[in-house]
Protein backbone atom coordinates (compact mmCIF):
# COMPACT_ATOMS: atom_id res chain seq x y z
CA UNK A 1 0.00 0.00 0.00
CA UNK A 2 0.96 3.39 -0.99
CA UNK A 3 0.35 6.07 1.81
CA UNK A 4 0.39 9.50 0.81
CA UNK A 5 0.78 11.64 4.51
CA UNK A 6 0.82 15.35 3.67
CA UNK A 7 -1.74 18.40 1.75
CA UNK A 8 -2.28 20.38 -0.81
CA UNK A 9 -2.64 23.94 -0.70
CA UNK A 10 -3.00 27.45 -2.43
CA UNK A 11 1.04 26.93 -2.27
CA UNK A 12 1.68 23.48 -3.86
CA UNK A 13 1.54 19.86 -3.22
CA UNK A 14 3.92 18.79 0.26
CA UNK A 15 3.36 14.51 0.06
CA UNK A 16 5.66 12.10 1.61
CA UNK A 17 4.77 9.05 0.18
CA UNK A 18 5.76 5.36 2.13
CA UNK A 19 5.11 2.26 -0.26
CA UNK A 20 4.61 0.06 2.66
CA UNK A 21 5.09 -3.28 -0.08
CA UNK A 22 8.48 -2.05 0.16
CA UNK A 23 9.02 -0.93 3.74
CA UNK A 24 10.74 -3.56 5.67
CA UNK A 25 10.23 -2.38 9.13
CA UNK A 26 13.94 -1.70 9.40
CA UNK A 27 13.16 2.13 11.52
CA UNK A 28 16.69 3.37 9.90
CA UNK A 29 14.51 6.37 8.88
CA UNK A 30 13.48 6.76 12.08
CA UNK A 31 16.66 7.41 13.49
CA UNK A 32 17.98 9.66 10.30
CA UNK A 33 15.38 12.53 10.63
CA UNK A 34 15.96 15.77 12.21
CA UNK A 35 13.35 16.97 12.84
CA UNK A 36 11.42 13.31 14.38
CA UNK A 37 8.86 13.21 11.85
CA UNK A 38 8.42 9.61 11.43
CA UNK A 39 7.40 6.52 12.97
CA UNK A 40 6.74 2.99 12.91
CA UNK A 41 3.02 1.57 13.43
CA UNK A 42 0.98 -1.08 12.36
CA UNK A 43 -1.79 -0.37 10.04
CA UNK A 44 -4.87 -1.89 9.61
CA UNK A 45 -3.79 -4.92 7.60
CA UNK A 46 -1.25 -5.90 10.81
CA UNK A 47 2.09 -4.97 8.82
CA UNK A 48 4.24 -3.22 10.56
CA UNK A 49 5.75 -0.03 8.61
CA UNK A 50 7.18 3.62 8.83
CA UNK A 51 4.64 6.10 8.87
CA UNK A 52 4.69 10.14 8.82
CA UNK A 53 3.42 11.18 12.27
CA UNK A 54 -0.29 12.56 13.08
CA UNK A 55 1.19 16.12 14.05
CA UNK A 56 3.35 16.51 11.10
CA UNK A 57 0.95 15.69 8.49
CA UNK A 58 -0.29 19.59 8.18
CA UNK A 59 2.80 21.23 8.60
CA UNK A 60 4.98 18.85 6.25
CA UNK A 61 6.39 21.43 4.32
CA UNK A 62 7.94 23.43 7.37
CA UNK A 63 8.87 20.11 9.39
CA UNK A 64 10.98 18.99 6.63
CA UNK A 65 12.47 22.37 5.54
CA UNK A 66 15.77 22.25 6.94
CA UNK A 67 16.48 19.27 4.90
CA UNK A 68 15.38 21.03 1.74
CA UNK A 69 17.67 24.18 1.59
CA UNK A 70 16.97 26.66 -1.66
CA UNK A 71 20.21 25.62 -3.12
CA UNK A 72 22.66 22.63 -3.50
CA UNK A 73 19.90 20.35 -2.13
CA UNK A 74 21.93 17.71 -0.38
CA UNK A 75 20.18 13.52 -0.43
CA UNK A 76 16.95 13.61 1.96
CA UNK A 77 18.15 11.33 4.97
CA UNK A 78 14.83 9.51 5.18
CA UNK A 79 15.37 8.76 1.26
CA UNK A 80 19.10 7.89 1.55
CA UNK A 81 18.13 5.82 4.67
CA UNK A 82 15.74 3.49 2.95
CA UNK A 83 17.42 0.59 1.06
CA UNK A 84 14.76 -0.56 -0.27
CA UNK A 85 13.51 3.04 -1.41
CA UNK A 86 10.07 3.08 -0.07
CA UNK A 87 10.22 6.77 0.77
CA UNK A 88 9.78 9.21 -1.49
CA UNK A 89 8.48 13.32 -1.20
CA UNK A 90 6.63 15.13 -3.87
CA UNK A 91 8.41 18.14 -3.41
CA UNK B 1 -36.53 31.84 13.74
CA UNK B 2 -33.82 31.92 10.67
CA UNK B 3 -33.54 29.41 8.27
CA UNK B 4 -30.38 27.08 8.17
CA UNK B 5 -30.04 26.04 4.20
CA UNK B 6 -26.96 23.77 5.49
CA UNK B 7 -28.98 21.93 7.64
CA UNK B 8 -29.36 18.25 5.88
CA UNK B 9 -31.70 15.93 6.75
CA UNK B 10 -31.21 13.03 9.62
CA UNK B 11 -32.31 9.65 8.98
CA UNK B 12 -32.45 6.03 9.39
CA UNK B 13 -33.15 3.11 7.37
CA UNK B 14 -33.85 -0.69 8.41
CA UNK B 15 -34.45 -3.67 5.74
CA UNK B 16 -37.86 -5.13 6.05
CA UNK B 17 -36.82 -8.41 4.19
CA UNK B 18 -34.58 -9.51 7.14
CA UNK B 19 -35.28 -10.82 10.64
CA UNK B 20 -32.44 -10.55 12.94
CA UNK B 21 -33.01 -13.23 15.23
CA UNK B 22 -32.16 -15.59 12.70
CA UNK B 23 -28.50 -13.84 12.46
CA UNK B 24 -25.84 -15.89 13.63
CA UNK B 25 -23.02 -12.63 12.89
CA UNK B 26 -24.72 -9.42 13.73
CA UNK B 27 -21.88 -6.65 13.72
CA UNK B 28 -21.87 -2.97 13.89
CA UNK B 29 -19.23 -0.23 12.23
CA UNK B 30 -20.14 3.76 13.57
CA UNK B 31 -18.20 6.19 11.75
CA UNK B 32 -17.70 9.34 13.46
CA UNK B 33 -16.70 12.12 11.09
CA UNK B 34 -15.76 15.69 11.47
CA UNK B 35 -19.50 16.70 10.50
CA UNK B 36 -21.97 13.48 10.32
CA UNK B 37 -21.82 10.20 12.28
CA UNK B 38 -23.25 6.78 10.57
CA UNK B 39 -23.92 3.79 12.36
CA UNK B 40 -24.00 0.49 10.08
CA UNK B 41 -25.40 -2.77 11.33
CA UNK B 42 -24.61 -6.41 9.69
CA UNK B 43 -26.16 -9.95 9.21
CA UNK B 44 -24.37 -12.64 8.38
CA UNK B 45 -23.07 -10.42 5.41
CA UNK B 46 -25.70 -8.18 4.89
CA UNK B 47 -26.80 -5.10 5.22
CA UNK B 48 -29.58 -4.12 8.15
CA UNK B 49 -30.07 -1.13 9.63
CA UNK B 50 -28.56 2.57 9.50
CA UNK B 51 -28.77 6.10 10.29
CA UNK B 52 -27.05 9.23 9.83
CA UNK B 53 -26.91 12.24 11.55
CA UNK B 54 -24.68 15.23 12.28
CA UNK B 55 -21.63 14.63 14.78
CA UNK B 56 -22.44 16.81 18.06
CA UNK B 57 -19.65 18.66 20.09
CA UNK B 58 -18.71 14.82 22.40
CA UNK B 59 -17.59 12.20 20.10
CA UNK B 60 -18.40 9.60 22.45
CA UNK B 61 -22.41 10.77 22.58
CA UNK B 62 -22.47 10.88 18.92
CA UNK B 63 -21.48 7.43 18.42
CA UNK B 64 -23.68 6.15 20.79
CA UNK B 65 -27.08 8.48 19.25
CA UNK B 66 -26.08 7.54 16.20
CA UNK B 67 -26.24 3.33 17.06
CA UNK B 68 -29.40 3.92 19.38
CA UNK B 69 -30.98 5.76 16.05
CA UNK B 70 -30.36 2.63 13.36
CA UNK B 71 -31.10 0.01 16.72
CA UNK B 72 -34.73 1.75 17.00
CA UNK B 73 -37.82 -0.29 16.05
CA UNK B 74 -35.31 -2.99 15.43
CA UNK B 75 -35.64 -4.88 18.84
CA UNK B 76 -32.20 -5.63 18.67
CA UNK B 77 -29.76 -4.20 21.66
CA UNK B 78 -25.95 -4.02 21.77
CA UNK B 79 -26.11 -7.04 23.88
CA UNK B 80 -26.81 -9.07 20.15
CA UNK B 81 -23.91 -7.63 18.82
CA UNK B 82 -20.79 -9.32 18.73
CA UNK B 83 -18.34 -6.81 17.17
CA UNK B 84 -18.19 -3.25 16.79
CA UNK B 85 -15.54 -1.58 15.03
CA UNK B 86 -15.58 2.31 14.88
CA UNK B 87 -13.60 4.43 12.25
CA UNK B 88 -13.39 8.35 11.24
CA UNK B 89 -12.16 10.95 13.22
CA UNK B 90 -13.52 10.00 16.52
CA UNK B 91 -12.80 6.09 15.80
CA UNK B 92 -10.80 6.44 19.41
CA UNK B 93 -14.04 7.67 21.16
CA UNK B 94 -16.91 4.96 20.15
CA UNK B 95 -17.10 3.65 23.86
CA UNK B 96 -18.73 0.08 22.51
CA UNK B 97 -15.83 -0.60 19.98
CA UNK B 98 -13.66 -3.45 20.16
CA UNK B 99 -11.34 -1.92 17.61
CA UNK B 100 -10.75 1.07 15.57
CA UNK B 101 -9.51 1.15 12.08
CA UNK B 102 -8.45 4.31 10.16
CA UNK B 103 -11.65 5.76 8.34
CA UNK B 104 -9.13 5.11 4.72
CA UNK B 105 -9.42 0.98 5.22
CA UNK B 106 -12.85 1.31 5.99
CA UNK B 107 -14.09 3.33 3.16
CA UNK B 108 -12.19 0.84 0.42
CA UNK B 109 -13.94 -2.22 2.17
CA UNK B 110 -17.34 -0.17 2.21
CA UNK B 111 -17.15 1.33 -1.57
CA UNK B 112 -16.60 -2.49 -2.48
CA UNK B 113 -19.43 -3.54 -1.11
CA UNK B 114 -21.64 -0.92 -2.64
CA UNK B 115 -20.56 -0.74 -6.03
CA UNK B 116 -18.98 -3.85 -6.72
CA UNK B 117 -15.71 -5.70 -7.28
CA UNK B 118 -14.76 -3.88 -9.78
CA UNK B 119 -14.03 -0.40 -8.33
CA UNK B 120 -10.52 0.65 -8.57
CA UNK B 121 -10.69 4.08 -7.42
CA UNK B 122 -12.90 6.01 -4.49
CA UNK B 123 -13.11 9.34 -4.06
CA UNK B 124 -14.52 10.08 -0.57
CA UNK B 125 -15.47 13.47 0.04
CA UNK B 126 -16.20 13.84 3.57
CA UNK B 127 -17.57 16.85 5.77
CA UNK B 128 -14.13 18.16 6.52
CA UNK B 129 -11.45 16.26 4.49
CA UNK B 130 -11.44 14.18 0.71
CA UNK B 131 -9.79 11.20 0.21
CA UNK B 132 -8.63 9.34 -3.22
CA UNK B 133 -8.40 5.56 -2.35
CA UNK B 134 -7.12 2.85 -5.05
CA UNK B 135 -8.05 -0.55 -3.84
CA UNK B 136 -7.97 -4.11 -5.27
CA UNK B 137 -11.02 -6.41 -6.51
CA UNK B 138 -11.18 -6.93 -2.36
CA UNK B 139 -11.31 -3.85 -1.40
CA UNK B 140 -7.76 -3.67 0.23
CA UNK B 141 -6.47 -0.20 -0.05
CA UNK B 142 -3.38 -0.13 -2.28
CA UNK B 143 -2.80 3.53 -2.61
CA UNK B 144 -4.61 6.44 -0.95
CA UNK B 145 -3.98 10.35 -0.56
CA UNK B 146 -5.88 12.13 2.18
CA UNK B 147 -6.14 16.15 2.16
CA UNK B 148 -7.41 17.40 5.43
CA UNK B 149 -5.80 20.55 5.59
CA UNK B 150 -8.14 22.76 3.67
CA UNK B 151 -11.83 23.14 3.30
CA UNK B 152 -11.79 23.70 0.16
CA UNK B 153 -13.60 20.57 -1.76
CA UNK B 154 -15.41 19.15 1.27
CA UNK B 155 -19.38 19.20 2.52
CA UNK B 156 -18.47 21.93 4.93
CA UNK B 157 -17.55 24.42 1.73
CA UNK B 158 -21.08 23.44 0.47
CA UNK B 159 -22.72 24.45 3.90
CA UNK B 160 -21.39 27.81 3.28
CA UNK B 161 -22.29 28.14 0.09
CA UNK B 162 -25.83 26.96 1.48
CA UNK B 163 -26.06 29.37 3.92
CA UNK B 164 -24.71 32.42 1.76
CA UNK B 165 -26.77 32.27 -1.27
CA UNK B 166 -29.64 31.16 0.97
CA UNK B 167 -30.67 27.65 -0.89
CA UNK B 168 -31.29 24.13 0.71
CA UNK B 169 -28.26 22.33 0.63
CA UNK B 170 -30.06 19.45 -0.98
CA UNK B 171 -30.84 21.21 -3.87
CA UNK B 172 -27.46 23.15 -4.72
CA UNK B 173 -26.48 20.18 -7.71
CA UNK B 174 -30.00 20.65 -9.12
CA UNK B 175 -30.05 24.79 -9.27
CA UNK B 176 -26.28 24.73 -10.77
CA UNK B 177 -27.52 23.66 -13.41
CA UNK B 178 -30.20 26.00 -14.27
CA UNK B 179 -27.74 28.78 -15.90
CA UNK B 180 -28.03 30.32 -19.43
CA UNK B 181 -23.79 29.45 -20.01
CA UNK B 182 -21.47 27.82 -17.63
CA UNK B 183 -19.54 30.83 -15.71
CA UNK B 184 -15.52 30.15 -15.42
CA UNK B 185 -14.87 28.83 -11.79
CA UNK B 186 -14.54 31.02 -9.22
CA UNK B 187 -10.27 31.63 -8.62
CA UNK B 188 -10.30 30.69 -4.99
CA UNK B 189 -9.93 27.22 -3.88
CA UNK B 190 -9.87 28.28 -0.14
CA UNK B 191 -13.58 28.16 0.94
CA UNK B 192 -13.01 31.68 2.71
CA UNK B 193 -12.12 33.70 0.00
CA UNK B 194 -14.59 31.69 -2.33
CA UNK B 195 -16.96 33.26 -0.58
CA UNK B 196 -15.86 36.36 -0.28
CA UNK B 197 -15.44 35.99 -4.33
CA UNK B 198 -18.72 34.86 -4.59
CA UNK B 199 -20.30 38.32 -2.27
CA UNK B 200 -18.50 40.49 -4.53
CA UNK B 201 -20.29 38.16 -7.62
CA UNK B 202 -23.46 38.30 -6.28
CA UNK B 203 -23.19 42.46 -5.86
CA UNK B 204 -22.15 42.68 -9.51
CA UNK B 205 -25.54 41.36 -10.35
CA UNK B 206 -25.00 37.82 -11.06
CA UNK B 207 -27.66 35.14 -10.43
CA UNK B 208 -27.78 33.02 -7.83
CA UNK B 209 -27.61 29.59 -9.86
CA UNK B 210 -24.47 31.02 -11.72
CA UNK B 211 -22.81 31.84 -8.74
CA UNK B 212 -23.45 27.88 -7.10
CA UNK B 213 -22.06 26.95 -10.73
CA UNK B 214 -19.23 28.83 -10.30
CA UNK B 215 -18.32 27.19 -7.16
CA UNK B 216 -19.52 24.09 -7.78
CA UNK B 217 -16.88 23.78 -11.15
CA UNK B 218 -14.32 25.39 -8.46
CA UNK B 219 -14.85 22.53 -6.48
CA UNK B 220 -14.56 19.86 -8.84
CA UNK B 221 -11.29 20.93 -10.33
CA UNK B 222 -9.75 21.37 -7.25
CA UNK B 223 -10.45 17.75 -6.32
CA UNK B 224 -9.20 16.69 -9.61
CA UNK B 225 -5.60 18.13 -8.85
CA UNK B 226 -5.67 15.71 -6.09
CA UNK B 227 -6.98 12.76 -8.11
CA UNK B 228 -4.77 13.35 -10.59
CA UNK B 229 -1.89 13.03 -8.21
CA UNK B 230 -2.91 9.33 -7.22
CA UNK B 231 -3.94 8.85 -10.49
CA UNK B 232 -7.41 7.11 -11.71
CA UNK B 233 -7.55 3.68 -12.75
CA UNK B 234 -11.46 2.43 -13.17
CA UNK B 235 -14.25 2.02 -12.06
CA UNK B 236 -14.14 4.96 -10.31
CA UNK B 237 -16.76 5.61 -7.04
CA UNK B 238 -17.80 8.22 -5.10
CA UNK B 239 -18.15 8.22 -1.48
CA UNK B 240 -19.39 10.89 1.13
CA UNK B 241 -21.81 13.85 1.23
CA UNK B 242 -20.87 15.35 -1.89
CA UNK B 243 -21.66 12.14 -3.98
CA UNK B 244 -25.57 13.42 -3.73
CA UNK B 245 -24.30 16.73 -5.31
CA UNK B 246 -24.95 16.52 -8.79
CA UNK B 247 -23.74 19.72 -9.69
CA UNK B 248 -19.99 18.68 -8.22
CA UNK B 249 -20.52 15.07 -9.60
CA UNK B 250 -21.26 15.64 -13.06
CA UNK B 251 -18.73 18.20 -13.41
CA UNK B 252 -16.05 16.33 -11.74
CA UNK B 253 -16.49 13.53 -14.07
CA UNK B 254 -16.81 15.89 -16.96
CA UNK B 255 -12.86 16.91 -16.63
CA UNK B 256 -12.07 13.68 -15.82
CA UNK B 257 -13.90 12.22 -18.62
CA UNK B 258 -15.10 9.32 -17.15
CA UNK B 259 -18.15 8.15 -15.84
CA UNK B 260 -18.92 7.59 -12.18
CA UNK B 261 -20.33 4.15 -10.74
CA UNK B 262 -24.11 4.26 -9.48
CA UNK B 263 -24.37 3.76 -5.93
CA UNK B 264 -26.40 0.82 -4.52
CA UNK B 265 -26.87 2.72 -1.33
CA UNK B 266 -26.33 5.81 0.38
CA UNK B 267 -23.14 7.39 -0.33
CA UNK B 268 -22.24 9.00 3.57
CA UNK B 269 -22.42 5.31 4.76
CA UNK B 270 -19.68 3.87 3.23
CA UNK B 271 -17.37 4.47 5.96
CA UNK B 272 -19.74 2.96 9.02
CA UNK B 273 -20.45 0.31 6.05
CA UNK B 274 -16.41 -1.06 6.04
CA UNK B 275 -15.97 -0.87 9.57
CA UNK B 276 -19.27 -3.27 10.09
CA UNK B 277 -17.21 -5.33 7.22
CA UNK B 278 -14.23 -5.92 8.84
CA UNK B 279 -16.46 -6.52 12.03
CA UNK B 280 -17.99 -9.66 10.59
CA UNK B 281 -14.13 -10.96 9.33
CA UNK B 282 -13.18 -9.79 12.74
CA UNK B 283 -15.79 -11.60 14.62
CA UNK B 284 -15.40 -15.19 13.26
CA UNK B 285 -11.36 -14.72 13.88
CA UNK B 286 -11.72 -14.23 17.19
CA UNK B 287 -14.59 -17.02 18.12
CA UNK B 288 -16.83 -15.15 18.54
CA UNK B 289 -19.68 -16.30 16.42
CA UNK B 290 -21.86 -19.16 17.38
CA UNK B 291 -21.49 -22.25 14.91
Amino acid sequence: MKANYGYHDGSGDFFITIDSNLCTGCVECISSCPADVLEMITDDYDDVVAAVKDEHRKKIKYSCAECKPVDEQPPLPCVAACEPGAITHSW
Amino acid sequence: MTTEYWRWKEYNWKNPDIDWKDAKNITVGVDVGSVSSQAVIMTDGELYAYSNMRTGSDSPESAENALDWALKDTGMTLDNILYAVGTGYGRVNVPFADRAITEIACHGRGANFMYGPTVRTILDMGGQDCKVIQVDEKGKVQEFLMNDKCAAGTGRGMEVFADLLEIPIEDIGELSFQVDEEPEPVSSTCVIFAKTEATGLLRQGWPKNDVLAAYCSAMALRVVALIERVGVEEDFAITGGIAKNAGVVKRLTGYLNLEALQPKHDTQIAGALGGALFAQTLAVKEGKVPS
